[in-house]
């Protein structure tokens, strides 16, 4: 693993052994002294050319807690235009030495092109492109639901099979979807999708995942899991006078509430990616309840990203080591 | 305009039918069977190679004036030369628009001046291609350019009302429209063909329907009003679908496939190569089978090639800040003859009548796509079909390198071309820059 680009990319045992190590680093964190000196010396470039306060601050506690030296690369609002942008940033950091480029982008595969086009020879890590994958967040909602729904004791080594998750909301301009729909097969869960057939993309039917448009017949089904996306509001001002009639009609086909919850099984948890809207898509009842884990995505989502730059930077250095050991 | 040099292409087969002699004297064809012989003239050895009609593109971006860093043209008409071609249409869409006489005749006097083929600029079917209100379409048609073919290409004309006055408007100097059929709100910020891919690529999709709701509305209006339409770029099997619909009616509909719509589908857009990112975009396998079969049945019309040079930073770049378009001219007649000849649904005689023929005449264009026959001017292009050539962007004429074939191996090469008796391209190389353009 060079770069984490996409989770369809990720096999099988590469997501267990993330999920795995991400165990390990969690475990770590429990600590009173937090930060490993695993990657000393190393440095990891959050490049963002879109606002993501959450996402970034992951990255950079992640890399921080790891010893790594971090820059924090705001293109946004630059006055740098089109594609010299990403080009010419990408060779400015690596005449720097980033030995991993952490990219927000707007414009989906501008982490693939990143990573394929010779600008830079660090590791790529894609932290959310356009509308297209965002790995390490459909790589932390795993961990979650490993750690909650696998069973008792230390889920190491486990995947998801047999797990039922439903996400709901806006599919179609959704990386956190593609990316669940695809890492949440890989390891075995099955998943649904619900929603209004405005917010799902033609070609969805190739996806592996059941589509529903009735939220209450698939809360009927008692999904272990259930996720949220977040529906943004300027959805409703957008081509042909937006995705949906009303916020209101919204929330009474796809918003997640009290009745819903309380027909949901005992066991199942409630996911969201943060931000949320409270009162569109899942109502304050639904977020604060004890079945919600939304906070708990936080902190694991440091110790998977945690995890990632650790397979990334140090854990290719091992692997490569082995590997001419072997030769 | 005559040329003291004569060349004599002996052994060679004219749509690929019986080997003959060919000699070219005075810009015309002198004399052609297999005892022509001339002590004076440039012989070329003829032998395995086709002759064909000098080839005629309705759908070039020569992007002069304005976008010079990209293509000229001089390098555009170079690499026309290059491909095959006698003749190309310059689309409207360059900066100064070809929306007026002036810019007209200044892209027609280039032409001249390049040499290389003859230039017929498109003119602009509105000011500025902005769909809003007529150019003066008639001044562009007497004017020393004599556009008959009328374009707003890289934008649709959407407007129902302007299209029905374009349709109709033309209709009195013999003119054409060519749409861009594109229906713009259904194609917002889209960046690839609308399906499994783009679903799973998360780039915004530009659906079928969107081409196909405009053609199936431009060939009412043309059947209403009783005017000529031509449609650029068609890519969709319900496109062709339409096409041959239109036709079964009566209506006085023609059409032009793209090669790279013959022969490249949206799963290229998997890496995120801008190359690949064109307009209309690159659709699925079974469009570019309907695509072939319209074209080998004759719905589809003609091949053109929306050659669309681009500098190396609209394309170095991610894929939604990427300019749209790719160049083909170099590649076109072998594209052709991959998908259509070596698999046995086109003849050499077809190829001269998608490439060449049909396109003149769609254009207007008297001298161009005429029969090999003796007195006929001597546009004419030999083409070798046995071998078989790598595509580098870097040796090719054009100025710009977004060719989707880059290191793809292709069928068949360009050995001569012939404009008016004069060599543009001899032995596979262009000819010298002056002496093409005495």
């Amino acid at each position: 693993m060079k770069h984490l680009l996409s989770t369809g990319s990720l096999s099988h045992a590469d997501a267990v052994r993330i999920l795995d190590t991400a165990g390990q680093m969690a475990a770590t964190q429990a600590r009173e002294i937090k930060k490993l000196p695993t990657l000393r010396g190393r440095t990891v470039v959050n490049l963002f050319f879109e606002d993501s306060t959450r996402t970034r601050i992951s990255f950079e506690t992640a890399a921080k807690r790891l010893s790594a030296d971090v820059i924090n690369f705001s293109a946004k609002g630059s006055s740098v235009s089109k594609g010299e942008s990403l080009k010419d940033t990408a060779l400015t950091l690596q005449a720097m030495g980033a030995d991993a480029v952490v990219i927000r982008h707007h414009a989906s595969g501008a982490p693939h092109t990143l990573a394929h086009s010779g600008w830079t020879n660090g590791a790529v890590i894609n932290a959310g492109d356009g509308t297209h994958q965002h790995p390490t967040q459909a790589l932390l909602d795993a961990y979650t639901l490993r750690r909650h729904l696998t069973g008792p004791g230390d889920p190491s080594g486990r995947d998801l099979a047999g797990l039922r998750v439903a996400i709901v909301g806006d599919v179609l301009h959704s990386r956190v979807a593609r990316s669940n729909v695809q890492l949440l097969h890989t390891l075995g869960a099955e998943v649904t999708l619900v929603a209004p057939p405005t917010l799902l993309p033609v070609g969805v039917e190739s996806w592996p995942a059941e589509v529903s448009y009735h939220l209450d017949e698939v809360v009927d089904t008692k999904p272990d899991a259930i996720m949220m996306l977040r529906v943004q509001r300027e959805r409703m001002s957008s081509a042909g006078g937006g995705f949906f009639p009303s916020p209101l009609e919204y929330t009474r086909g796809y918003g997640l509430d009290a009745r819903r919850l309380a027909a949901m099984p005992d066991h199942a948890i409630v996911l969201h990616p943060g931000p949320m809207n409270r009162g569109l898509e899942i109502s304050a009842d639904a977020a604060d309840s004890p079945r919600a884990v939304i906070v708990e995505q936080v902190a694991n989502g440091v110790a998977v990203r945690m995890a990632v730059l650790y397979l990334l930077l140090a854990g290719n250095e091992t692997t490569t080591n082995e590997t001419k050991v072997d030769a | 305009m005559s040329t003291g040099r004569k060349y004599l292409l002996r052994n060679v087969a004219p749509y690929g039918g019986d080997r003959t002699t060919v000699l070219l004297a005075d810009g015309v064809i002198a004399a052609i069977g297999t005892d022509v012989t001339d002590d004076d003239a440039t012989v070329v050895d003829g032998s395995g190679l086709v002759l064909l009609p000098g080839l005629v593109d309705l759908h070039t971006h020569l992007r002069e004036p304005g976008r010079e860093d990209a293509e000229t043209i001089r390098t555009g008409t170079r690499a026309a030369a290059m491909g095959g071609f006698t003749a190309v249409h310059a689309m409207a869409n360059t900066t100064p628009t070809q929306d007026t006489a002036g810019v007209v005749e200044q892209v027609w006097r280039l032409g001249r001046e390049a040499g290389w083929v003859d230039v017929h600029p498109i003119g602009a079917v509105t000011v500025g291609l902005e769909g809003e209100r007529l150019a003066e379409l008639g001044a562009m048609a007497e004017s020393k350019a004599q556009v008959r073919v009328f374009s707003d290409d890289g934008k649709c004309v959407h407007d129902p009302v302007l299209m029905r006055r374009a349709l109709e408007y033309v209709k009195a100097f013999d003119g054409v429209v060519a749409q861009h059929a594109q229906e713009p709100r259904l194609t917002e910020n889209a960046q690839m063909h609308e399906g499994v891919v783009s679903a799973e690529l998360g780039l915004a999709g530009w659906p079928a329907v969107a081409e196909e709701a405009i053609i199936a509305r431009d060939v009412l209006l043309a059947e209403h009003v009783g005017s000529r339409l031509h449609v650029c770029h068609l890519s969709t099997a319900g496109s062709v679908e339409i096409i041959r619909w239109a036709k079964s009616r009566g209506i006085d509909v023609t059409a032009e496939v793209t090669p790279h719509h013959l022969i490249l589908t949206d799963e290229l857009a998997r890496g995120y190569d801008p190359t690949f990112k064109v307009n209309p975009p690159l659709r699925t396998q079974r469009d570019v089978e309907a695509v072939r079969a319209g074209l080998a049945d004759g719905t589809i019309d003609i091949v053109a090639t929306d050659h669309a040079p681009h500098t190396r930073e609209d394309k170095d770049c991610e894929w939604a800040a990427a300019a749209f378009g790719m160049t083909g001219l170099e590649t076109a007649l072998s594209v052709v003859q991959e998908t259509m000849v070596d698999t046995g649904r086109l003849t050499w005689a077809d190829v001269a009548r998608v490439l060449s023929e049909t396109p003149a005449r769609i254009g207007r264009v008297a001298d161009h796509g005429r029969p090999i026959a003796v007195g006929e001017p001597a546009n004419l292009v030999l083409v070798d079909p046995a071998v078989r050539r790598v595509v580098n962007p870097e040796e090719q004429a054009t100025k710009s390198g977004n060719s989707p074939f880059r290191g793809r191996e292709l069928s068949g090469c360009v050995i001569a071309t012939f404009l008016r008796g004069r060599a543009t391209v001899l032995d596979g190389a262009s000819c010298d820059e002056d002496v093409v353009r005495a």
